[in-house]
C-alpha cells in the first residue's frame, strides 16, 4: 500500500519554444498511513507531482508505482487507482455540478460501478465525516458558503473510500476559521481512518501542526524530504526559495540568539511554549 | 488534447512579423484571403504558397505549431472535398453506381481544399504573431471610419478582445475541471455516443458557472476602473507606423501584383491540360 516514484521526469509542451522541465528526477517512497506536507512555492512543480501519483499525468520517463504496480503500463485500471488515490484539486468547489449536494457526492461511487444503495451509504458516510449538516443535503451546492462547498467536494472524493488523500492547498481563499475547521477535519481523517494524507500548502505554518514528514519542492527538483524539525532547521534555505519556516521557528531562534538556552527544533507552539517555560525555570 | 488547438492563439517569440504594426497584419491577411479567390490557377497558387512560405519562415513560429491547428479544420475540408467532388458537373471522368467524378469536379475540390487550408495558415499567422490585444487595437482603428455610420466599432472590438483572451482561460480552466472530475472517476473518452455526451455534463456545468462568474468579475473590475465605453479614452501605447510597416506595405502590393498578373498566365494551358 504505497507509491513509489522513481526517477520521474515530467516536460510541459514537449519539442515547443515553450517547453519546460516541471519536475526533474524525483525520487519518493510513501508508505502507507504517513501525513505529509508537500511545500513548494507557485511553479514548482507541486501540482505537477500529485497528478502523477493519480495517473493523470504521465511521466515524460520515470516510473510510477502504486502497491509494486507501474500504472503507466498498458491495461492498468486506472478508474480503480483513482478510487484509491483519491485527489482533490485547489478550488475543489469548482467542480460541483449536480443540482444537489448529495447527488454531486453520489457521482464518484457512482463512477465505480457500485450499487446504488452502495453508492448512497457512501456518500451519506462521507457527507457525515465532513462534518457536514443533514437539513443542507438536498439543497443546490452552489447556494452554499465556500467553506461548506468545499466541504461537499472533499465528500465527494472521500466517499470512493481512498486510502491515500492528497489535497491540492485545501485551505487557499478560505477564512482562518475555514482553515481551521478544514485542516482538523483532514487530521481526524487522518487518525480515525488512518488514510494516508499528502497535503499541499505554500504556507509552512499550516502543516507544521499536523504532518510527520515534509517534503519541499523547488523548480521541480525535491529540496528536502525530512520530518518536520529537521526541515524547519534549514530555515535560512527555505528563505532563499522564497519559503519560510513558521514564525515559531523564527522566535526561538532569537531568543536562542539573545543568550536564552532553548531548544531551537521546537516547531509547534506547545512545544515552545514549553521549550521556554523550561528554559525560564533554568534562569 | 486541449492543448492542439492552435485557432486564436499567441505564439510568444522574437520576429519582423512579431513587431509589424497590427494594422499591417490585418490588412495583409484580408488582401491575402482576397488573393486566393483571386488566384484562379495552379501559378496563383504557388505564388500563394510561396508568400506563406516566407511569412511563415519570418515569423519564427514553428510550422509543426501552425499545422497542429490544421486538424480542428480536418472535417469540414473532408466534407467540401467530397462535395465538390461529386456535386461538380461537367465532363465526366470516373463513374460508379450513382456517383460520378467529373473533371471540373476534380479541380474544384483541389481549389476549395487549398484555398481551406491557405485561409487557416494564413489567418493563424495573424494571431500567432499578435497578441489579442495588438489585434484589437488594430482592428478598432481601421474600422474607426465606420463610426461615422454609427456603428459601435470601440464595443465591437473590446468585445473581441474580450472573447479572444477568454479563449485559454476557459480552455485551462476545461482542463482542470476535466481533470478534477477523472479524479472522481469520470470517464469521457470511452463509452457511446449518447453515453459520451452525457459524460460532458460534469464538465459543461461547472464550466459555464466558472464563466459567468468570470464575466461577473470582468465586469466589476471594468466599473471600478471607471471604464465607459471608447468616448474620450486614449491610449498608453497608440498605433504609429514605422518604416518596416512601410516595407510591409510594399511587400504586400506586390504579391498581389504577382498574383493578378499569374491569374492572366494560365500555367494548365501552358504544359497543355
Amino acid at each position: 500500500m504505497s507509491i513509489i516514484l522513481d526517477h520521474v521526469n515530467y516536460i510541459y509542451d514537449e519539442d515547443t519554444a515553450m517547453a519546460h522541465a516541471a519536475l526533474i528526477d524525483v525520487n519518493l517512497n510513501i508508505p502507507k498511513g504517513q501525513f505529509i506536507g508537500l511545500i513548494g512555492h507557485t511553479g514548482s512543480g507541486k501540482s505537477t507531482l500529485i497528478q502523477h501519483m493519480n495517473g493523470l499525468a504521465k511521466p515524460t520517463s520515470g516510473t510510477v508505482y502504486f502497491d509494486g504496480a507501474d500504472i503507466n503500463e498498458q491495461g492498468y485500471n486506472k478508474k480503480n487507482l483513482r478510487a484509491k488515490v483519491g485527489l482533490v484539486f485547489q478550488y475543489p468547489e469548482h467542480q460541483l455540478f449536480e443540482t444537489d449536494c448529495f447527488k454531486d457526492v453520489c457521482f464518484g461511487p457512482k463512477n465505480l460501478g457500485l450499487s446504488q444503495k452502495e453508492v448512497e451509504l457512501r456518500a451519506y458516510g462521507a457527507l457525515k465525516q465532513v462534518g457536514f449538516d443533514d437539513e443542507y443535503f438536498y439543497q443546490s451546492p452552489f447556494d452554499l458558503s465556500g467553506g461548506q462547498k468545499r466541504r461537499v467536494a472533499i465528500a465527494g472524493v472521500l466517499a470512493m473510500k481512498p486510502e491515500v488523500l492528497i489535497l491540492d492547498e485545501p485551505t487557499a481563499g478560505l477564512d482562518p476559521k475555514g482553515r481551521d475547521d478544514i485542516l482538523s477535519l483532514i487530521s481526524k481523517l487522518h487518525k480515525e481512518m488512518g488514510i494516508t494524507i499528502i497535503l499541499v500548502s505554500h504556507s509552512m505554518e499550516d502543516v507544521a501542526d499536523y504532518v510527520d514528514r515534509i517534503i519541499v519542492m523547488n523548480k521541480g527538483r525535491v529540496f528536502f524530504d525530512d520530518v518536520p524539525k529537521n526541515v524547519f532547521a534549514h530555515y535560512k534555505e527555505l528563505e532563499e526559495i522564497g519559503l519560510a519556516a513558521p514564525q515559531v521557528t523564527y522566535v526561538m531562534q532569537e531568543l536562542s540568539a539573545a543568550g536564552l538556552n532553548v531548544d531551537t527544533n521546537a516547531t509547534t507552539i506547545t512545544e515552545a511554549k514549553n521549550e521556554i517555560l523550561k528554559a525560564l525555570k533554568r534562569c | 488534447m486541449l492543448r492542439d488547438i492552435t485557432l486564436g492563439q499567441y505564439y510568444r517569440t522574437e520576429s519582423v512579423v512579431h513587431r509589424l504594426d497590427p494594422r499591417v497584419k490585418l490588412v495583409a491577411t484580408f488582401v491575402f484571403i482576397i488573393s486566393l479567390f483571386v488566384a484562379g490557377n495552379l501559378l496563383g497558387y504557388v505564388v500563394a504558397a510561396l508568400f506563406l512560405a516566407l511569412c511563415i519562415k519570418l515569423s519564427n513560429v514553428p510550422p509543426k505549431f501552425i499545422f497542429r491547428g490544421m486538424k480542428t479544420i480536418f472535417f469540414l475540408l473532408m466534407i467540401t472535398m467530397v462535395f465538390n467532388l461529386f456535386l461538380t458537373p461537367g465532363v465526366p471522368l470516373v463513374s460508379f453506381w450513382k456517383f460520378t467524378i467529373t473533371k471540373e469536379g476534380l479541380r474544384m475540390a483541389v481549389m476549395m481544399a487549398i484555398r481551406l487550408i491557405f485561409l487557416i495558415t494564413g489567418s493563424s499567422i495573424m494571431t500567432l504573431t499578435t497578441t489579442p490585444n495588438h489585434l484589437t487595437d488594430g482592428l478598432e482603428s481601421l474600422l474607426n471610419p465606420l463610426k461615422k455610420i454609427r456603428i459601435p466599432v470601440h464595443e465591437i472590438s473590446m468585445m473581441m478582445s474580450i472573447a479572444l483572451r477568454f479563449i485559454p482561460i476557459l480552455m485551462e480552466e476545461t482542463d482542470k475541471i476535466m481533470k478534477a472530475q477523472m479524479a472522481r472517476g469520470a470517464d469521457f473518452e470511452s463509452g457511446s455516443l449518447i453515453n459520451r455526451a452525457k459524460s460532458l455534463v460534469p464538465l459543461l456545468v461547472p464550466l459555464f458557472v466558472s464563466a459567468f462568474r468570470r464575466a461577473n468579475d470582468l465586469a466589476m473590475a471594468m466599473e471600478a476602473r471607471c471604464y465607459r465605453g471608447g468616448e474620450g479614452r486614449t491610449k498608453m501605447k497608440p498605433l504609429i507606423y514605422k518604416k518596416i510597416d512601410v516595407n510591409a506595405y510594399i511587400v504586400l502590393a506586390v504579391y498581389f501584383a504577382l498574383i493578378i498578373v499569374a491569374g492572366r498566365f494560365d500555367l494548365l494551358k501552358f504544359i497543355g491540360m
